[in-house]
């Protein structure tokens, strides 16, 4: 039972980074393509600079739970994944710096190499996110030992690629609709307009994706066998379309809200189909880590539960308060204030 | 070489590059928060400048500990997994937690600070740094409980091929893991102190923004003052600490060889591993380590050669790492004895700003020499008497990892020049003109 609850939270955890930093990741990536002048690839980082950072803690809470609550799985599974995990980490730390260090010297080229980390920093990560996931749920070449018995490449089979381009779309519209949200005047009309073809984009992914998962993984059979679970993908499906409908009525807070719940949708129907693994193995189904022969003790389950169920609620409650704080349109006007890195 | 030397250099060069950066953010965001509650409560501009300026440099330090630490948490899955999975159960508990209660209270608050100068009162604004410095600080109690317990685990019991937990308060608040907390942030504090002091000492030295910098000063000088005097009482019980649960640590830390009753202090020496003895050795103080470590001039102090071979750590490294941080220490204590004396005269004395400066590098070797103490000391083990690092390493290429750690360096080393840069900058241009800052442009 406790190995379930901490199952879903893990999962939920996973999903809520996905959620958060998906939609800086997403305008990282699009910012050549969004902001075509100095000031509004300025507007482009100050509307994400009160939020990056407590976003990505969200990650290292992730991985610090699938250490805390499932170190077999978390250690198989970080040294399986040691070339795109290394990858993912270079690239957040270019991004990373990149907000603070773009504005301390005033000469283009040493902004356009901050910009140029900040897009492949935030590109990398989403693509590679992605395939990682696409790959755990496919299942990797774990032996009995625990041991990957696979490379960077193996990886990058059709459906973790699949997966990639699936969360990169995911998080461009999430990344353009944050955009739309936060911008006014051009910048926002280049969102406005570009959000109904990404969306369109990542429609034919899903779709291919959807199918791909069918002969790909098992994902599938917890849905047959307990029907009722089918809620979970067609909410995902219903957010996709609202996301659509959204954007035609220029409700963007809706849509952005939309796209949330497809980013946790997708995440939580491909971690309910593989419960109870957390890792399957591609070898042979009995090298699998799961809850039951890869979690902590009791013990620390118990006291992991009461530690995430008082202070998450408080982070929540916190991060909320900064985007209440944050709510405004972002403007030229903010860039003349002291306010900023 | 294997995949474990490349895995240790990797984990060494991560870590050490992380705390170039973390020490002096730990300390930095007391003071700013300081100046800015003394701006919130006198109104005086001037404080919110130097709270600005200093908190500039904050950022520059914060963000790049921020990114390196990511890789650091990752890392032990990455490189360590034999570790993760025999531990995991508590010291994987205690990282997610530190992520949990510390770094997003850290993380969020500072960029409400960096933000939120207009869209907050000056008193909520105020409270913000102080969250920061609150919660980088109780980031740093977590993280060295961690740390502790790989120095001595308690509460916990082998069970099903791993360490479990039985005990989480005994993991949480072991005596030894607050020595290690009070050691290093102490450490971090005098840090920042000399850094301020030594930034300050800069600018008094060319007679610019007199009042801006000897306000500074006297901050620094107050903070590195207290803790530099507080470090050569707690370093000292610290160590008594490991004589008791790391016996061979204080061997290597002493180059001592034979046990013996009444073991001397020896002021210099070179340690000849090979031969296990000391090539030349002179100034031995009779009975001062048993004193030191036992609070008896005749207690016995067990010696390197009654540990087998396969469990000493490097001699060497340990003895001469210890020996820089403790000279290090006492010489933090007498210049800011000095300059307390002098506090009045300091920004006319240039030979003493001088010396300010260029002291600025010495206590991050100070703290790095104390990390080498701490962890080559503890070697061959990665969890103290549990499990021998050896054990611990990941099943990965040498190719994975030798990829990697040249990444590691020369990212490390660009990203390191480049934040350098970026602070001298800041330092150099000094803080934004009062009128300025005043209209609420900086």
């Amino acid at each position: 039972m406790l190995e379930t609850i901490w199952f879903l939270l893990w999962g939920i955890l996973w999903a809520v980074y996905f959620m958060l930093d998906g939609f800086d990741l997403g305008l990282g990536t699009l910012m050549p393509v969004v902001a075509k002048t100095e000031i509004e690839r300025r507007l482009v980082y100050r509307i994400m600079g009160p939020f990056w950072d407590g976003n990505e803690v969200w990650l290292i809470t992730a991985g610090g739970v699938t250490f805390a609550a499932f170190p077999t799985t978390y250690a198989v599974m970080f040294s399986g994944l040691y070339s795109a995990l290394m990858l993912i980490l270079f690239a957040l730390i270019i991004r990373g710096v990149s907000f603070a260090f773009r504005e301390e010297v005033n000469n283009p080229r040493w902004k356009a190499v901050w910009d140029t980390c900040l897009v492949i920093g935030s590109f990398l990560p989403a693509l590679l996110l992605g395939v990682a996931f696409a790959n755990i749920f496919h299942g990797l070449p774990i032996d009995q030992d625990g041991i990957f018995q696979g490379t960077l490449f193996t990886l990058l089979n059709p459906y973790g690629l699949a997966g990639g381009i699936l969360f990169v779309l995911l998080f461009l519209v999430h990344g353009v609709l944050w955009l739309a949200v936060k911008s006014t005047g051009e910048l926002h009309d280049r969102a406005a307009k570009l959000a109904p073809k990404l969306w369109a984009a990542l429609l034919a992914m899903a779709v291919l994706f959807l199918l791909a998962t069918r002969r790909a993984t098992f994902l599938y059979d917890n849905y047959m066998a307990n029907p009722l679970l089918f809620l979970i993908l067609a909410v995902t499906v219903l957010a996709l379309v609202m996301i659509r409908v959204f954007i035609q009525k220029g409700a963007w807070w809706r849509a952005w809200f939309a796209s949330c719940a497809t980013i946790v949708g997708t995440t939580l129907f491909g971690v309910v189909g593989l419960y109870p693994k957390l890792l399957p193995s591609s070898l042979n189904p009995a090298y699998s880590l799961t809850i039951s022969n890869s979690s902590s003790s009791p013990l620390t389950l118990k006291i992991m539960l009461a530690v995430a169920l008082t202070f998450v609620p408080i982070v929540i409650a916190y991060q909320v308060w900064v985007h209440h704080l944050f709510r405004h349109k972002t403007g030229e006007e903010d860039l003349e204030h002291e306010e900023g890195y | 070489m294997d995949a474990l030397m490349l895995s240790r250099l990797q984990f060494a060069a991560a870590t050490f590059f992380h705390f170039i950066f973390v020490p002096l953010t730990l300390g930095l965001s007391i003071l700013i928060a300081i100046m800015e509650t003394k701006f919130v409560r006198t109104g005086d501009e001037e404080y919110r400048r130097m709270a600005k300026f200093w908190g500039k440099i904050f950022i520059i330090n914060f963000a790049v500990g921020v990114v390196t630490g990511i890789t650091l948490e990752f890392q032990f899955g990455t490189n360590w997994s034999r570790y993760s999975r025999y531990v995991g159960d508590i010291f994987g508990s205690i990282l997610a937690i530190e992520a949990t209660l510390a770094f997003f209270l850290e993380s969020t608050f500072l960029a409400v600070w960096i933000f939120g100068w207009k869209r907050l009162s000056p008193k909520l604004h105020c409270l913000c740094i102080w969250l920061v410095a609150f919660a980088s600080n109780l980031s740093a109690l977590w993280i060295l409980m961690a740390n502790a317990w790989m120095q001595h685990p308690v509460g916990y019991t082998l069970r099903n091929g791993r360490a479990e937990l039985t005990d989480f308060l005994a993991v949480v608040t072991q005596p030894f893991g607050f020595q290690i907390f009070f050691h290093t942030l102490s450490g971090a504090y005098i840090l920042a102190g000399f850094f301020v002091m030594g930034v300050s000492a800069y600018h008094l030295l060319r007679k610019q923004h007199v009042a801006f910098f000897s306000k500074s000063l006297r901050m620094g000088l107050v903070f590195a003052l207290i803790f530099s005097l507080a470090e050569l009482v707690q370093g000292h019980i610290h160590g008594s600490e490991v004589a008791k649960i790391q016996p061979a640590k204080l061997a290597a830390m002493e180059a001592l060889w034979d046990t013996q009753a009444g073991a001397p202090q020896t002021l210099f020496l070179i340690p000849d591993e090979k031969n296990e003895r000391n090539l030349v050795e002179f100034g031995k103080i009779p009975g001062a380590l048993s004193m030191l470590a036992y609070h008896s001039p005749t207690a016995t102090v067990k010696g390197l050669k009654d540990f087998p071979k396969e469990e000493r750590p490097p001699v060497a490294l340990t003895f001469i790492a210890f020996r820089v941080m403790v000279g290090l220490g006492f010489f933090f204590a007498l210049v800011t004895v000095i300059a307390w004396f002098k506090r009045k005269t300091l920004e006319s004395s240039p030979r003493f700003l001088k010396l300010l400066l260029y002291s600025i590098p010495l206590p991050y070797i100070a703290l790095q020499a104390g990390w080498i103490v701490t962890e080559v000391g503890r070697q061959p083990w990665i969890v103290y008497g549990l499990m021998k690092t050896k054990d611990a390493v990941s099943p990965i290429a040498v190719s994975q990892v030798g990829t990697t750690l040249a990444a590691f360096i020369l990212a490390y080393s660009a990203l390191g020049a480049v934040a350098f840069y970026l602070v001298a900058k800041h330092v150099r241009r000094g803080p934004e003109p009062a009128a300025a800052a005043a209209r609420g442009e900086g």
